[in-house]
Order: C-alpha cells, then sequence, then structure tokens
C-alpha cells in the first residue's frame, strides 16, 4: 500500500509576542480552524478520518491533555475519528504526517491527518521543563546545551563566519518576500478568524524584508553571555568538542528561526480514499524516516536523515529536485549544503522560518505545505524535506508530485 | 557512659549535651560520637523531666569540624581486600542522617550554641536543631566545605541547607565549599541569631526555656513553603539546576563524582518528604564514598597535607628551631616574596641585593601584596608593622644576628657561590643555608658552606604569597638540623612543605615540564593545538601546555635545551619539541607571554587565542588523534616521570609526590596526585599502557624496572593498610 498527500493547509504565523496577532487565538481555537479547513476543502466525511496526529512540542497548560483528540472532538469531527499528541521537537509536524503515512501504509488507516500546533505566544518553548535540562544526573550524562550552543558551535567547526549566517538569513528574507508577494502560498495558507468571524490574520507576520547586513550586523549575538558567562555552557560544548578553541557565537535573533504562532495538517490517503472522493492526489510519499546524531551539538541530523532516506528510496541526491530544510539556524542550512553539496539555488526556495517563523509543533507540517505548492508551482518532480531535532534527531520525508 | 558528650540537666529540665570528644583538638565525628549522640537522643525523649535541650561544645578550640576524616574509611568501609557492598555501606552511611532525623523529631526543643568553628557534620549538627545562635568572633566559620575533599554534605546537610535557604543559594554555597561569617549566615536564615562571644549557650538555653513547643523544623509543618519554590516544574527550581551543570563543569570539567552526586541529591531530595529525602542523600554519598576518588583526595588534600604540615617529616629529636631573624639574599620576584611571607609571620627580614634601589623595590613589592589586603583582614597599622620588619640591606655585614639564611640569586652556580662565601664570612657556617633554586643541583651548591650539612634546598613557587607549597631539598650531606630549620620555617610562613632528594629539576620542575614537552611534541607531530589545550585544561590541569610555554616563556625553554645540548654533546636526546621551539625563537620571534608574542596572540585588553600562523608553522595532520589519546599522553608522561622520582629516591615518599604534584604544579587534584591515581588504575594496567605509548612514542613513555615489579607483585606505592595515616 501507498500513502498519498491530498491536500496540506496551514494558518498564516502570527508573532509570538504578546503583540502578535493570533496572541488571542487560543491553540485549540487555531487548531480546530485548521482541522475544519482540511475537512471542507476536501469535503471528506471525517468518518473516513481513522486518526490525527498532532504535533505540539510544549504540550502543558491549554496545549495539554492531548490537544489532539480534543481538536478532533472540537471541530466537529466524526466522534471515531481518534487523536494522538505527539512530540518530536523541532520535526513533530513533518512526524505526525509521516506516521499518519505509516498508518496508512500498513492498512491501519485509509485517511489520516498529520499536523501540529504551536501558540508559543501563549505557552512558552520549554515550560514544560523535562529531565534532559534540568535533572542535572541527565543534563551531565548527555551533554546537555541549549541548541543556540550547538548552532553556534556548528558555524564555528564548519567555518561559517558571522558574515556567512547573516548574508544566508538576509537571502531567506528576500526569497520569503517574492513568495509572498507572487502568491506561491495562496494554495495553502488559510485565514484564522476570531469569534465574530473577523480575519485576524491572513499573512505571515514575522518577516523583516528590510533586513540587511547592516541591520543584522547591528544585533547582539544570542548565546555569547549562557555560552561564555552565566552559566557558561560552552563549557559543555567543550568538553565534547575539545578540536574548536572557542566558538564564535554568531546567531541572534535575525538568523535564528522566528517565534511565532501557528498550526498546520496534512491529509493522507490510500488510493481507494482519492477515488472515493474523486480526489486527486497531490503527491506520493517515496520515503520517511528519523534518526539520532551526537546530541550536544544537536543539529546535525538532517545530513544523516537525507542519506538514509535516499538510500531508502534507491535515490541519489541529484534525484531531488528540491531541497526543503527548516530554518532552525542559519548555520544548520549553511552545515546542510556544505555537508550534501547542495546548490543553494534548489535549498528552501521559498525563504523558511528564519523569515517566517517556526511553530515548533506545526512547521514540520508546514514545511511539506511548502514544497509541495513549489512542485506544483515550477513543475519539478521530487522533494525532500528535512528538519534538525532538539536532542540530535533529523526527521525527513521524501515526496514526489503526481 | 557518654565518652564524647556530657549530658548535664538543670533546675528548667533543660539537658546540656557537652561535646568534647577526648584526644582531638577539634570536635569530630566518629564511631564513639554517634553512639553517644543516639543514647543522648533517647534520654531526652523519653525522660518527662527534661524539657528540652542544648547542644555545645566543650572546647575552646570550636564547635565543631566535620566527620573524623582520618577514621572515615575504617569506621564506614570494609577493610582492605573485602568486596564493598553496597546496602551495607549505605546503611553505615545512613547511621548519622537517622540520628539526626531522630533528634529533629525527638518531641523536644533542641537549640544548638555555637562558639568558634562549626563546619561540615558539625554544621550538618546545628541545622537538625530547631534553633541556632552563634557566638561572633573572628574565629567563627560556619559551612560545608565538603566539597573541596571529593565528598558532598551527607549528614543531611544537601537537604536542610536548600529547604532554609533556597536550592539556589545552597548549591552556590555547596558546590564551592563556601564558608561564612555569623552576619552571613543570619542573612542566609541558616543562623537565629547572632550574639557576642561567649554568650550563645545561654542564649540558646533561654531560647529553650521560653519556646518549650518548638519542637518541630519547618519542613515537618504543614504550613512549610520550599524557599524559592520547588519540584521539576516550577521555572526557578528547574532553571537553577539547568544552569548548575554548566556551572560546576567550568570548575570540575568531567574530573569530579561528588558534584554530580551533590546536584543529584539536592534536585531528587527536594522533591521528596524529609525521611525519604535523606536516604536519597546517604544513596549518593554511598556511591561518593565508594569510589576511590573521595579517598584519594581526603588522603592527599586533607589527611596528609595536614601531616605535612604538623612536621611528618621533621626529624622527631631536633628542638624546635623557630627563625626570628631571616638573611634574604637577593631582593627580585622570589626574594621580595619571600620577605613577604615571612615578614607576615613575624619573622625579622634583612632583605639584601646589589644596590639599595634593588633592594628597596623588593620591599616595596611587599607594600603592593599588602595593600591589596587593606580591608580584606589587614589593617593600615597591620600593614606598617608587617612592613617595619623588612630592612632593605646592601652590605652584607647588616645580616649580622640572623639565624637563617635563603639565597634567591641569579640562577648561576658561581654568582651564588660567591654570595655564600660572602654571607658564611659574617654569620659563620654554623647558621642554616638554604637555596632557593628551581634546577640546580643542592649537592653542588652546597660545597661553597664550609659546613654542607647546614645547607639545604628550599625551593618556593612563584607568586609565592599564593602559592601553597614550599619543596625541600636534601643535598647529599644535608643534616638533620638543616631539614628542623627549613621546615619550621615553613611551618611559620602556613605553607605546605614535601621534602625531596637532590636531583636536576628535583621533584616538581623535573615532572612537570614534561607536561609541556609532550604538549609541545604533538604540536610538532601536527596535532590540532586547540585540541591539545583544550584536552590540557578537561585533564586537570590548572591551563594547557602550550599557555605554560609562553608564560614561563619559550625562549627560556630554548636557552635551556641548547644550554643541555652544549654540556651533553653526543649524549643529548633530541626532540621534536626542541625544533618547535627553535623555529618559535629564531625563525618567528615568538619568545613568549613576555613579547605579547607565543603560541597565543595577546591582544591588548582582549583574550589571548591561540595564534592563527600556527597552522602554517605545523600544519594539522590529516588524521588527528582522539581526544582521549592526547589526554592519556599528557597524563602518562607525568606520571612516569614522577614514578621515577620514586625509584631513583628523588622522593621518598609517595606523599611528597601527592602533594607536591598537586601543590606545586596543580596536577589534576581530583586524582589525588599522581601516585594515587597510578595505585587506583593499578599498576599493571599503567606498565601496559606506558609499554604501548612507548612503542609509539619512544622512550620516555618507558616504565621503571621498579613498576615491573610492583605490576607483578600486586603491590601499591601506598602500603594498603596506611592508606589513610600519616605519612
Amino acid at each position: 500500500m501507498e500513502a498519498y498527500i491530498y491536500d496540506a493547509v496551514r494558518s498564516p504565523r502570527g508573532k509570538g509576542k504578546k503583540d502578535g496577532a493570533l496572541h488571542d487565538i487560543t491553540p485549540i481555537d487555531l487548531t480546530t480552524q485548521v482541522l475544519r479547513g482540511i475537512r471542507d476543502r476536501t469535503g471528506i466525511d471525517t468518518a473516513d478520518v481513522d486518526d490525527v496526529i498532532l504535533g505540539c512540542v510544549t504540550p502543558v497548560g491549554e496545549q495539554g491533555a492531548d490537544i489532539a483528540r480534543v481538536a478532533v472532538l472540537n471541530a466537529d469531527y466524526a466522534q471515531t475519528t481518534a487523536g494522538v499528541q505527539i512530540n518530536r521537537f523541532c520535526a513533530s509536524g513533518l512526524e505526525a504526517v509521516n506516521i499518519a503515512a505509516a498508518k496508512v501504509i500498513s492498512g491501519e488507516a485509509d485517511f489520516a491527518i498529520g499536523g501540529g500546533v504551536e501558540s508559543m505566544s501563549r505557552i512558552p518553548m520549554a515550560s514544560d521543563g523535562g529531565a534532559w535540562a534540568t535533572d542535572p544526573a541527565v543534563a551531565y550524562h548527555v551533554y546537555f546545551a541549549p541548541q543556540g550552543i550547538g548552532a553556534d558551535l556548528i558555524a564555528t567547526k564548519f567555518g561559517f563566519s558571522r558574515n556567512d549566517v547573516d548574508a544566508y538569513a538576509v537571502e531567506s528574507q528576500r526569497r520569503a518576500k517574492i513568495a509572498w508577494d507572487e502568491g506561491r502560498f495562496a494554495r495553502s495558507v488559510l485565514p484564522i478568524r476570531d469569534v465574530i468571524g473577523e480575519v485576524v490574520l491572513d499573512h505571515d507576520e514575522h518577516m523583516r524584508p528590510e533586513a540587511d547586513m547592516q541591520s543584522l550586523g547591528s544585533l547582539k549575538p544570542s548565546f555569547q553571555a549562557m555560552g561564555e558567562e552565566m552559566p557558561g555552557f560552552d563549557t559543555v560544548a567543550l568538553l565534547r568538542y575539545p578540536e574548536v578553541e572557542r566558538i564564535n557565537h554568531v546567531h541572534h535573533a535575525g538568523n535564528s528561526s522566528g517565534i511565532v504562532d501557528g498550526a498546520a495538517a496534512v491529509l493522507v490517503g490510500s488510493k481507494a480514499m482519492g477515488e472515493k472522493y474523486g480526489l486527486k492526489p497531490r503527491a506520493r510519499i517515496r520515503a520517511m524516516g528519523s534518526i539520532g546524531s551526537e546530541p550536544m551539538i544537536m543539529l546535525t541530523g538532517p545530513e544523516s536523515i537525507a542519506q538514509k532516506l535516499l538510500k531508502r528510496a534507491g535515490m541519489t541526491k541529484d534525484d531531488i529536485d528540491l531541497w526543503e530544510l527548516n530554518e532552525a539556524f542559519a548555520s544548520v542550512i549553511l552545515r546542510y549544503m556544505q555537508a550534501l553539496d547542495l546548490d543553494h539555488k534548489d535549498v528552501n526556495i521559498n525563504g523558511g522560518a528564519i523569515a517566517m517563523g517556526h511553530p515548533l509543533g506545526a512547521t514540520g507540517a508546514m514545511v511539506l505545505g511548502t514544497a509541495l505548492d513549489e512542485l506544483e508551482r515550477s513543475g519539478k518532480g521530487t522533494a525532500l524535506i528535512n528538519l534538525c531535532v532538539g536532542a540530535g534527531m533529523g526527521t525527513g520525508t521524501i515526496i514526489e508530485r503526481l | 557512659m557518654n565518652k564524647t558528650i556530657r549530658f548535664d540537666v538543670d533546675s528548667d529540665g533543660i539537658a546540656t549535651l557537652m561535646i568534647d570528644v577526648p584526644g582531638q583538638s577539634m570536635n569530630v565525628i566518629g564511631a564513639q560520637f554517634l553512639t553517644d549522640l543516639s543514647e543522648a537522643i533517647d534520654r531526652l525523649a523519653s525522660e518527662d523531666a527534661i524539657k528540652g535541650a542544648v547542644i555545645a561544645s566543650g572546647k575552646s578550640s570550636g564547635f565543631m569540624a566535620g566527620m573524623d576524616l582520618k577514621a572515615m574509611e575504617t569506621m564506614l568501609l570494609p577493610p582492605k581486600g573485602q568486596a564493598l557492598d553496597m546496602p551495607t555501606l549505605f546503611e553505615r552511611v545512613f547511621v548519622l542522617n537517622s540520628i539526626l532525623r531522630r533528634l529533629e523529631t525527638c518531641g523536644k526543643p533542641v537549640a544548638c550554641a555555637i562558639e568558634g568553628i562549626c563546619v561540615g557534620g558539625g554544621f550538618e549538627l546545628a541545622l537538625a536543631c530547631h534553633y541556632r545562635v552563634v557566638g561572633d568572633s573572628a574565629k567563627t566559620q560556619l559551612g560545608l566545605p565538603e566539597i573541596l575533599i571529593g565528598l558532598f554534605p551527607g549528614g543531611g546537610g544537601s537537604q536542610r541547607f536548600p529547604r532554609i535557604a533556597g536550592v539556589q543559594t545552597a548549591l552556590m554555597y555547596m558546590l564551592q565549599g563556601k564558608l561564612f561569617r555569623p552576619a552571613e549566615g543570619a542573612a542566609l536564615k541558616l543562623i537565629d541569631a547572632v550574639v557576642p562571644s561567649g554568650s550563645a549557650l545561654d542564649t540558646a538555653k533561654a531560647w529553650v526555656r521560653d519556646n518549650p513547643t518548638a519542637n518541630t523544623q519547618p519542613w515537618d509543618r504543614k504550613d512549610y513553603r520550599f524557599p524559592g519554590g520547588v519540584g521539576s516544574m516550577n521555572p526557578a527550581f528547574a532553571q537553577t539546576f539547568m544552569g548548575a551543570v554548566p556551572m560546576m563543569l567550568k570548575q570540575t570539567q568531567r574530573n569530579m563524582h561528588a558534584p554530580v552526586a551533590l546536584l543529584s541529591a539536592v534536585y531528587e531530595g527536594a522533591q521528596l518528604p524529609m525521611d525519604r529525602a535523606i536516604r536519597i542523600e546517604s544513596k549518593y554519598f554511598a556511591k561518593v564514598l565508594a569510589d576511590p576518588q573521595a579517598r584519594n583526595m581526603v588522603r592527599s588534600l586533607f589527611v596528609n597535607k595536614q601531616a605535612a604540615e604538623r612536621g611528618a617529616r621533621r626529624p622527631k629529636d631536633i628542638a624546635p628551631a623557630p627563625t626570628t631573624k631571616l638573611a634574604m639574599l637577593g631582593a627580585g620576584m622570589m626574594g621580595a616574596g619571600i620577605a613577604t611571607v615571612a615578614a607576615q609571620a613575624g619573622i625579622e627580614v634583612m632583605l639584601l641585593d646589589r644596590d639599595m634601589a634593588a633592594a628597596e623595590k623588593g620591599k616595596a613589592h611587599a607594600s603592593d601584596v599588602l595593600s591589596k589586603r587593606l580591608g580584606k583582614g589587614m589593617t593600615p597599622e597591620k600593614m606598617a608593622e608587617t612592613l617595619s620588619r623588612i630592612t632593605p640591606v646592601t652590605d652584607v655585614a647588616d645580616l649580622a644576628g640572623c639565624d637563617f639564611v635563603i639565597e634567591a640569586v641569579f640562577e648561576d652556580p658561581a654568582i651564588k657561590a660567591e654570595i655564600t662565601h660572602r654571607v658564611e664570612a659574617v654569620l659563620s657556617a654554623d647558621v642554616i643555608f638554604g637555596s632557593n633554586t628551581s634546577t640546580l643541583p643542592i649537592t653542588g651548591l652546597a660545597k661553597a658552606w664550609s659546613k654542607p650539612d647546614n645547607f639545604i634546598g628550599i625551593h618556593f613557587f612563584s607568586p609565592v604569597e599564593k602559592m601553597p607549597l614550599v619543596e625541600i631539598i636534601l643535598g647529599k650531606k644535608t643534616g638533620a638540623q638543616a631539614i628542623a630549620k627549613a621546615l619550621d620555617f615553613v611551618a611559620q610562613i602556613k605553607k605546605t612543605p614535601i621534602v625531596v632528594n637532590d636531583s636536576h629539576g628535583f621533584y616538581t620542575s623535573r615532572c612537570f615540564i614534561t607536561y609541556v614537552q609532550e604538549g609541545t611534541e604533538m604540536l610538532a607531530e601536527g596535532v590540532n593545538p586547540a585540541l591539545i589545550e583544550n584536552v590540557g585544561k578537561q585533564l586537570g590541569m590548572p591551563v594547557g601546555p602550550l599557555a605554560v610555554s609562553d608564560e614561563v616563556s619559550i625562549e627560556l625553554g630554548y636557552k635551556i635545551m641548547s644550554a643541555a645540548k652544549k654540556e651533553l654533546g653526543d649524549a643529548y636526546v633530541a626532540s621534536r619539541a626542541d625544533d618547535v621551539m627553535e623555529k618559535m625563537v629564531v625563525e618567528l620571534g615568538r619568545l613568549g607571554r613576555k613579547n605579547g608574542k607565543g603560541f597565543y596572540d595577546y591582544p591588548e585588553g582582549g583574550q589571548k587565542s591561540l595564534w592563527p600562523g600556527l597552522a602554517d608553522a605545523f600544519p594539522h595532520a590529516a588524521l588527528q588523534p582522539a581526544p582521549a589519546h592526547v589526554r592519556e599522553r599528557l597524563l602518562y608522561r607525568q606520571l612516569v616521570e614522577c614514578a621515577r622520582c620514586y625509584a631513583e629516591g628523588v622522593l621518598t615518599a609517595p606523599q611528597d609526590g601527592d602533594i607536591g604534584a598537586i601543590f606545586g604544579w596543580g596536577f589534576a587534584p581530583y586524582t589525588g596526585g599522581p601516585f594515587s591515581h597510578m595505585d587506583t588504575i593499578g599498576l599493571a594496567q599503567v606498565v601496559e599502557t606506558l609499554d604501548r605509548l612507548t612503542r609509539q612514542y619512544g622512550d620516555r613513555f618507558a616504565p621503571t624496572a621498579q613498576m615491573r615489579e610492583m605490576a607483578e607483585a600486586r603491590t601499591t606505592f601506598y602500603a594498603p593498610d596506611t592508606a589513610t595515616k600519616a605519612a
């Protein structure tokens, strides 16, 4: 059995702050609107949706208690549609799609929805605690340091300067602006409405197309103080990577992914389901999977999972037309392109999270949708979608346009 | 019945538990004390006539120090050769915790009257009381310093301190072993009242009399709130632990086990009721105790260090020979430093140099050092008094009346001999003469003093005011009088002595330099210098080997090497490190820190960083060694040199080797020193590793015949049953 992608929708991304447009939309409301959106667009009977898998990285408070099942009920899906919330950190949204696909492939589900939600303005990142960072025996054992330290370590170890990462960020903003100006996301973005039905946001709010080298150059590194002074995470990094004399802290708010609110959903199903509803599959899933990588540097998983997926699919890198890697930090993409010897013109063609933001639990499903839109726009065939993941992992999916 | 506690009840029904451990200058916790305290608590709990109790010390030296560290091993661990059984160890460790828990839940109010020192287990006892009052005096020191000797507070301290002061504050103090004064203790809420010195007992009694129902600890009350919050969902609590690990690693790299155990004991224990929290603490404490690291550290950093300071190596039958008037020859950096510490110890110093300007400059150094301490225990009066003891002189005749000589002139045998002769003409050869040479053999220098038995090496480390070690070197003819005089002087200036025999570079300089040489050797092989430097620090050395080379100057190393080449001719064993020094000095003009250019660059006002040109001068090899291998080379090169010193008789006791390494050149303190470390690894394993390194890198790693014999016979440097006894 094969798994087909029938549709992908996402909310626009609101600034993850108190003045963000989506700050007064609860995460359950955000998710409900996206689930209703994908149902209404495709016209399916939700009784055929066996399961809804939603990524959420901080599943506490109003994002807690299996938000997937609660959203299913709240969106008036069939009572028989199950729901499960998962957490693979930054790749949760893509992992949810992969699980949905796996359910279809295994015959467990006819239709399954994979997606995710994160209202970062309402539920602060990392507010769920966790043994990884806070149980001292564990943090010691696994060399815990925040992602930003790993990103700066990647830049230092693989030779990317502050100029390199800033230049990448400027280009991400430029590409995102072109994409929005040309309406390349129009098919996927579902405007979000408030309780009286007014549209509160219909575009990605975080973008700063005016950013240039000079404006980025004035920003202070975000991870220097926690690395070099208090509490001194660079020590942890050098214990794992003593070949680096000292870490060059190059990342800041302007060349790292933005903190935003958002939700997304992807409808995956069998061939028979498409035929039942007269839906033309938009893409086929060629390969999918996750991998673990060295957890201290944390963000080098994408190159490993890319290679693993190509091998699984019996493909080479030349068989991939479009590369999509979540822009967690500029150095992550620069290293990915360096490791796989990729041309920047084929990577993140429409910008990424540096410009548009990274709603942790939802991003994976969003970037899959972005890649799908771009394959259709450009007429290209294949895309490899990929995210770096906390605690040293990579999650990826290869799709083929139909 | 009670041998360590006197139990009296007054007419108000208030019991006084007066702690006076016989045979000890300071109260310590040993087996008898635990028995006695337990019995006292039974009485306190069961006799209705007793309304409450005060715990105090019967000693003028202070309230109580911690565990009896000399007895700790025999008290808690099985005899050598017997397997360590963790549940049994836990039960033994838990005894103290369960007694202190019974104390705080005995149903009667218990106050603690603290005068003088109250640290470690003594302070943990105080924390288990319902009220703590301290007599304020300059002698009073409070706190939990266990971490400094490889342990952590295991008598409930890791649980009660956070419950009183919050986890963040408690960790800050316990992770650094930081002691505090009474007022600070009160600000932390660890102390309930600070009263004039000598009145703590009366205040404590009055409190018990006035508070007959104050018999419950805050954490046993229903309305208790953990200060600053607790629990993994509490952001402040979670943040504290997230930050604590890297802060701890900054101090210890990944070398010490006790700080990690302490963090876990606090993290897990804080989230539990006290009865379960103390069990968690004891489990982690048992793990730390079962680990040779803590025992090695206790042995070297505490037991043997203290023994050395109390004259373990001093000839027993020589009458005390304190120095009253010191002839300090040479007012350079070392001479001025020695003059400063001597004057601080109340010794008159005649500070001699060639001209008055130089001699005065030496005294000015003392003034600088002392003025930096103004306000930190130093007063202008005390400073003036100290400085008045130093008299700059240029005429040898002014040395008349001095009863000890220390020479710290230029490192040239001829210059040293000349001044030695001149001093003898004034003082006679009956006076003891010490030379502060760092490398020149003492036996040779002693020829200039007509009574060579009165001649001795007394090697200080720079800066003298800060460095704790003095290496006493015995020439072939050095006699007992000279040893006693030198050791008594070291005791006067409150430093730690080791005693070694004569050899080129003696013990410390000879072994320490191998660390620098091996690092330089690796650079020559194309090992990435960042890797060399970081691994050196991660091994537990104060700085990387190339940084050391910069500090002492590459040029100096080059000069010493060139002189040795000339002196030894064909017998000189060339090394690739020589070529590195030559290239740096001759070709590149990078002499070290002193000219701002060495292996590092030293930007003005900025942080030093490795010179980028190193990559061209010494190209990186394509294949870089694993960090563990770099670490092994830097460590074993030092270990084998130390073992050679022992085999050759430069060292006569492993105690000197361990103390000298840790306090002389900062050798990885968590090991307890090179000899403790080799014993812990096992000689067979050490020899095997050295054989492998010899095959790879040459004879500088070759183990001694003695090491092979020890490996064969399965013996250790320290005799097994004297492990914690004084040298």
